[in-house]
């Protein structure tokens, strides 16, 4: 089986997700090919091949030079037509999505989603996608090729093969379509400590907090813990913290050690962006919220008092 | 300007939506009501128009059932001008490629100087249908638009990545998914609900589009369920009343975890 991962990356470096997959297509026996896509990106092959990649196709174009999807699936929808691939698999992300959309539809190829993890049955591929808020796990196949994968972010953990990939230049012809979108400007947030991608611990708040000041009873628990502060969509979306912190839908999956939870309701659109974390420890005023039935463990209370109180127990421990 | 917004009728929020064991495709036997996503659709379009002096046409499109005209109509109610339902047993059980070449085409009919989706549907959980549809269209593409703005013949759009904010452009027609962060949409009003009736509402079959049923429906898919199972256990859930002690509880949880 020959398997293609599209690698997107940030800066000079391959995200871990990407590595992740390389990883999984690796470990199903499959001889696995990754593809880098943009301008400037040649560096990027060692480091895929590091993480399993036996070849890595390159398209170094300044028409790439912007993270927009339609002259990727251009690349892709070229690259699947000279080469056979058995599946094209991607790490979930916003730009990535909708590349395998685009591309599904190009080659009009089967497209699984939110898969938390993939096998080979038979010898075809098969995806396993939570589906109905996570209530029911869906095994799902393809129909003809290549198939097409969305994997959800955190299911695969990198593993460093020490192997070293060949580049293959990719011709890049891109359609008229493709280009009519343009970037006019880019605007970055940082916070301070790790990001909440690499922390092995999160501490995260929600709209019970009340209020914007209250992040900074979260910032001193996370200091404590040495971990990273997560925010729900609904107080980013408040601006009460940046949206670079957003763990959800629509901002990042992450699976740490350690996930607590305070004044977030666990609304499905926040759980599946966390729910594979190792250990969740809720703080809620209300007691109905459907975080209580996913976390391991839980307390019902005014997060105003519980969260300084454990902060100083922490300290203190950490101190005696 | 012409503005079309795909919409979907899902399962009812309230319900207990369950996949049919012996069909593995989603039980619509229920009650459905509107995608909560593409409300913040429409009410964009609602927007562009009403800014535009009210001008032009807003037109739901959609594929389903159908009783998914109920769904439809509430797009109608909130101010919508029209609404064109693709209705086939031919397309029932259509996948990610197959909708979008039914919706595709359901679109090159409009032609639409604007196309807009739903950040996602509440159902399936899938966020991608708009990249497949504006391939087929041949229309440049936009997502995760949080604010949108719509003059002189083009789309300039703020939206939300992994790493910030884009802000990104391109000349109409184009194809844009709004994230539900763009606005606040608008309730019915009684007046609304009474003329939604009233509004043309078309229902039309693959024949009608011209759309070759081999590429719609099951015969068109190209993914397949094959099994169900129950997700993996989480274990078991503590849930403790604070009496005054719930930080040391949770400090003597987190040692037991070998956490702190």
């Amino acid at each position: 089986m020959r398997i293609l991962v599209f690698l997107e990356h940030s800066g000079s470096e391959l995200q871990k997700n990407n590595l992740g997959v390389l990883a999984k297509a690796a470990s199903l026996g499959a001889d696995v090919a990754g593809v880098v896509i943009g301008q400037g990106v040649s560096g990027l092959v060692e480091q895929a091949g590091r993480f399993g990649a036996t070849t890595v196709y390159v398209a170094d174009d300044a028409a790439l030079a912007s993270p927009l999807p339609q002259p990727r699936v251009d690349v892709l929808a070229r690259l699947a037509g000279e080469q056979s691939f058995d599946a094209i698999l991607f790490a979930s992300s916003v730009l990535s999505a909708d590349i395998a959309s685009g591309l599904a539809a190009r080659l009009d190829a089967g497209l699984n989603w939110g898969l938390v993890d993939l096998a080979i049955d038979g010898g075809r591929l098969v995806g396993t996608q939570p589906a109905l808020g996570d209530s029911v796990y869906v095994q799902v196949g393809w129909k003809g090729g290549p198939a097409l994968g969305l994997v959800r972010s955190g299911s695969f953990e990198p593993k460093e093969t020490g192997g070293s990939a060949q580049a293959v230049a990719v011709q890049v012809t891109l359609e008229e379509f493709s280009s009519r979108v343009t970037l006019v400007e880019q605007l970055r947030e940082t916070s301070e400590g790790p990001s909440i991608e690499e922390a092995d611990i999160i501490v995260a708040g929600g709209r019970g907090l009340g209020q914007a000041e209250n992040f900074g009873l979260l910032e001193s628990l996370a200091k404590e813990l040495g971990g990273a502060v997560g925010a729900t969509r609904a107080v980013v979306d408040a601006g009460w913290y940046p949206y670079s912190t957003q763990v959800g839908q629509t901002g990042k999956s992450v699976a740490p050690k350690l996930y607590v939870a305070a004044g977030i309701s666990g609304a499905i659109q926040h759980k599946v962006g966390m729910q594979s974390s190792g250990t969740i420890v809720a703080i809620n005023k209300d007691a109905n919220a459907p975080i209580f039935e996913f976390c391991d463990f839980g307390i019902v209370g005014d997060l105003t008092t519980v969260v300084p109180k454990l902060t100083e127990l922490v300290k203190a421990r950490k101190a005696g | 300007m012409k503005i079309a917004v795909c919409v979907k009728q899902v399962p009812e929020a309230t319900g207990h939506p369950r996949i049919d064991p012996s069909s593995k495709r989603l039980d619509r036997s229920g009650e459905g009501a509107l995608n909560q996503y593409d409300v913040n659709a429409v009410e964009e379009a609602l927007r562009i128009k009403e800014a535009n002096g009210d001008a032009g046409e807003v037109v739901l499109v959609s594929l389903g059932p159908e009783r998914a005209l109920d769904a439809l109509r509430k797009g109608l109610a909130m101010g919508a001008d029209r609404a064109v339902l693709v209705s086939d047993t031919a397309a029932a059980g259509s996948d990610l490629v197959a909708t979008s070449y039914v919706l595709a085409k359901a679109l090159e009919r409009e032609s639409a100087d604007l196309i807009l989706f739903g950040q996602q549907s509440s159902d399936s959980d899938g966020a991608v249908l708009w990249a497949a549809v504006a391939d087929r269209l041949r229309l440049p593409v936009i997502s995760q638009a949080a604010q949108l703005t719509v003059a002189g013949g083009k789309a300039r759009v703020k939206r939300q990545t992994e790493f910030g904010y884009d802000v990104v452009e391109a000349g109409l027609p184009a194809l844009i998914g709004v994230s539900d962060a763009i606005n606040e949409p608008r309730y019915p009003s009684l007046k609304g609900i009474m003329g939604a009736k009233k509004k043309p509402q078309e229902i039309v079959s693959l024949a009608d589009l011209g759309a070759d049923a081999a590429h719609a429906g099951e015969a068109g898919s190209r993914t397949e369920v094959l099994a169900l199972t129950p997700p993996p256990a989480r274990g078991d859930s503590q849930k403790i009343e604070d009496d005054g002690s719930g930080a040391e509880k949770i400090l003597a949880f987190l040692v037991e975890r070998k956490l702190v």
